[in-house]
């Protein structure tokens, strides 16, 4: 007589994963309450560690996951950003609408983008995507209604929108800047985690193999594409909040959004969610510590970015999975013999 | 009147975005590999002229004597010694390493030589005009760099068409393994054609320094303008990409004449309709 | 008779997958080997690791006393070991003779030329300009034939000749065959078609699931313990 078979359960977590979402919470209640241990510096610092992890996470969840290398992401920081300042000054708009809608504008101009650069493919894609960037940035150096060439500032009457003292409105900002971060994290998360996570890993691993399972190649990477479009243009009209004015060489600066974002992922661990975090603090680190040395920092990262291209593709964190198996952020699936209960009650074999 | 002198201005700057492209082209071409820092080699040859000019007294042309086997050197030992390793692990890897590649170069040129811009002097041709009947005018550097651009492709189709490493390097290209299985070494193959490629790239570099201001941060223009030709021309074929360089400049002498601020965003523009209506280009040849 | 070819205990692996198991064959200076199996028994695996094509450990092959199993294919050309791939693999971009031409990108010397292969092949002499997709299947198989030749190889080896081609085609090309072995050409032969293999060759080797299952002369060999080591029964 055959064995009846085991009842088998998909687990996700991970006894790393369930301890880390245990550790993590005083780290972030102490994150969130910085503005009272900190000063304004470190708030800044910390808002600027926030959003590039932001930027990082959404640029691996494009590349690492979608397969779309894109090397012209900064256009929605810009456009974004120019939403934002746009609203806010010739219509207006409050300051906690005209953010929501930088991330709408940002979305809707992904669509005809999209249209383009979808023409293209793998490297072909990359440089199709700095072309467009390119040609926004020259669009807003010679559109007088967005300030043209010396671009525009935010008015004191808008910013004290969010608060008319000084220390409050750097608060709130800051924690704004924390909740997006957190927000961007938890959807690429939850999105990763999902039916649509798994056809993108899926794509990940191998597109043909996926295309030919049913998964919907296209459609999957034109929705990522435009999904973190409006995220980017989001973080985009918060990063120009706080720096009170945009031009259009920094509003689509490659170097200031994309070039470090790229080297935080590929050293940190593409295709991984632990990744980026890891390489936000690589970068950080870096910069303070050759700060003196002008652009120094950009060559090391380049020549790490670079090694670990060639020695170690999956970075430091593919490193750490290679040797210890770990997750800390549980998306994918496993399969379990038997209810953890039964499993641990000692048995004859 | 005036609209011909535009047209013919903007039809010879194909010349040297064509100049632009070669290197990208056999890059692809041979190696299906697209060099992210293409741009920022040809500013390194720049640099590198500079430093002998500067050091010798010799005008740019001469130096090109030193520059052109110094950077197919370079490209040789780049693709050798690095760019070989990435072939095989799929898009990411010589994307994100040329990518490193094109930060490192930009970012070291800030170093040494700091952020303000230098030109190459070549002297007096560099304004001097051809003046035919009926008040038409063609610059005779522009016309020269073209001739540069004609001479170049023309020899690299005999070198392909006419020669034993043509042959290896056509062959390689249509299917690497079955080649290194008729003899061909590929590794030494691939790194011939960087070096090959470098050699168009010092000579574009040399040559637009002596019209353009550059500095470090130069680069990336330079590689979307050669990616703009070879696309508008279509991927595979070099007398597609000169035409391709002819359509842009011709773009962009449009652009200027409307306003000169518009001269590079009518290139992107042109390049993105075209991208749109004809995504393989107007004269493609290869199959990806 | 000298040894050309030995291999020992060749093992060849696909990423973690197994294709060879501990393979020992051996081919003499001048003999037509035949390997034969059924789809995926390892031939065509057993042809790329002698041709270089997949890495092996130095010493499971030996080419003439020297130990050639990490040599690039390219190299293993210049030492005269020339392959005619599964599936023809001619270069579709060059024409028939730039694609012969190929084959003597290396240069050893020898007796086979251009105008020996053409007299070998008479139908590739008027076809020479075409582009090489323009050929039919068995004047591709005779132009993947000689650009093989081109480089002289003291051992060729033979995928599949007979994949797809009609059935008087394959005779033609084996007379072609059998003219090339009587210049002392080494010739190992890789066929599903069992029959036509062993009309060609003196010895064969079966293999079945990546090993060796059987080896012996062909002459009045019995058909049915080939059968058996053929399908493993």
């Amino acid at each position: 007589m055959p064995q009846p078979l085991e009842p088998i359960r998909v687990e996700r977590a991970t006894p790393a994963s369930r301890a880390f979402a245990v550790g993590i919470v005083p780290g972030l209640i102490a994150l969130a309450a910085l503005p009272w241990w900190s000063d304004a510096g470190n708030m800044r610092l910390v808002a600027e560690m926030a959003y590039y992890l932001a930027l990082a996470q959404l640029w691996n969840l494009l590349a690492g996951y979608a397969g779309l290398v894109s090397v012209g992401q900064q256009v929605y920081v810009g456009l974004g950003g120019y939403a934002f300042f746009y609203t806010t000054r010739a219509l207006d708009l409050n300051v906690y609408l005209a953010l929501p809608l930088a991330a709408l504008f940002a979305c809707v101009m992904a669509v005809p983008i999209s249209f383009a650069v979808f023409r293209l493919r793998g490297a072909y894609f990359a440089v199709g995507t700095w072309v467009v960037s390119e040609a926004f940035m020259l669009g807003a150096s010679l559109i007088e209604a967005v300030g043209a060439g010396s671009g525009l500032s935010l008015t004191p009457d808008i910013v004290r929108q969010i608060s008319p003292d000084r220390g409050v409105r750097d608060t709130i900002i800051y924690l704004m800047s924390l909740g997006v971060s957190a927000l961007v994290v938890g959807i690429v998360y939850l999105l990763l985690r999902s039916r649509h996570g798994l056809a993108l890993t899926a794509i990940r691993d191998s597109e043909p193999a996926s295309a030919s399972l049913g998964v919907n190649t296209f459609r999957t990477k034109l929705a990522i594409y435009i999904i973190t479009a409006a995220c980017t243009g989001f973080i985009g009209g918060l990063i120009f909040l706080q720096k009170l004015r945009i031009s259009p060489e920094a509003g689509f600066s490659i170097n200031d959004w994309t070039v470090v974002v790229i080297f935080m992922v590929v050293i940190g661990g593409i295709g991984t969610i632990e990744g980026p975090f890891i390489g936000m603090l690589v970068y950080i680190l870096l910069r303070e510590l050759l700060a003196d040395y002008g652009t120094v920092y950009l060559i090391v990262m380049g020549l790490i970015a670079v090694a670990v291209m060639l020695k170690a593709p999956g970075g430091l964190w593919g490193w750490i999975v290679q040797r210890y198996g770990l997750q800390l952020f549980p998306v994918s699936r496993r399969l379990a013999s038997a209810p953890p209960s039964e499993a641990e009650q000692p048995s004859a074999h | 009147m005036e609209w011909i002198n535009i047209l013919i201005q903007g039809a010879l700057l194909g010349g040297i975005y064509a100049l632009f492209a070669i290197g990208l082209s056999l890059s692809f071409g041979i190696m299906r590999l697209v060099n992210i820092a293409h741009g920022d080699l040809i500013v390194l040859s720049a640099y590198a002229s500079l430093v002998v000019v500067d050091g010798t007294g010799v005008n740019p042309v001469t130096s090109l004597i030193l520059v052109v086997p110094l950077m197919f050197a370079v490209g040789y030992a780049l693709q050798r010694g690095l760019l070989n390793l990435t072939l095989s692990g799929g898009l990411l890897p010589p994307l994100l390493v040329t990518f490193g590649i094109s930060i490192i170069i930009q970012n070291t040129l800030l170093q040494f030589f700091g952020a303000h811009t230098h030109r190459l002097q070549l002297g007096v041709i560099e304004t001097q005009a051809l003046r035919l009947p009926g008040g038409i005018a063609i610059g005779l550097y522009p016309l020269l760099v073209f001739v540069v651009a004609l001479i170049s492709i023309g020899g690299l189709q005999l070198l392909f068409y006419r020669t034993r490493l043509g042959r290896a390097f056509r062959a390689a290209s249509d299917d690497a393994d079955t080649a290194e299985l008729m003899g061909i070494d590929n590794r030494h193959l691939y790194a011939l054609a960087l070096g090959i490629a470098m050699i168009f790239t010092a000579l574009a570099g040399v040559l637009f320094a002596i019209r353009t201001n550059f500095d470090p941060a130069s680069g990336p223009i330079r590689l979307i303008l050669a990616f703009e030709a070879v696309i508008i021309g279509g991927l595979g074929s070099l007398w597609g990409t000169l035409l391709g360089g002819v359509i842009l400049g011709l773009s962009q002498a449009v652009g200027a004449a409307l306003s000169p601020t518009w001269q590079i965003l009518a290139g992107h523009i042109a390049f993105l309709i075209i991208l749109i209506l004809r995504p393989s280009g107007l004269f493609p040849r290869t199959r990806d | 008779m000298t040894t050309l070819l030995r291999t020992k205990k060749l093992s060849a692996f696909y990423g973690d997958f197994q294709a060879l198991f501990d393979v020992d064959i051996t081919v003499e200076e001048g003999e037509t080997v035949a390997i034969i199996g059924a789809n995926g028994a390892g031939k065509t695996t057993l042809l790329r690791a002698v041709a270089g094509a997949l890495e092996s450990a130095p010493e499971m092959i030996e080419f003439a006393g020297e130990a050639i199993g990490h040599h690039t294919p390219h190299t293993l050309v210049r030492l005269g070991i020339a392959m005619v791939p599964e599936g023809r693999k001619l270069f579709s971009s060059l024409s028939v003779e730039e694609n012969l031409m190929v084959g003597s990108h290396c240069g050893r010397p020898g007796p086979w030329s251009l105008s020996r292969i053409y007299e070998l092949f008479p139908p590739l002499s008027t076809l020479r300009h075409l582009p090489a997709h323009a050929l039919s299947g068995g004047q591709q198989q005779m132009a993947a034939v000689g650009r093989a030749l081109m480089s002289n190889p003291r051992l060729l080896l033979c995928d599949e000749l007979s994949l797809g081609l009609a059935p008087s085609v394959i005779k033609d090309i084996y007379v072609c065959l059998g003219q090339i072995t009587a210049q002392g050409t080494t010739v190992i032969i890789v066929e599903q078609d069992i029959d036509r293999a062993l009309s060609a060759s003196r010895r064969f080797y079966c293999l079945q699931e990546g090993r060796l299952a059987l080896a012996a002369p062909t002459a009045n060999f019995d058909r049915a313990a080939i059968t058996a080591a053929y399908f493993g029964l």
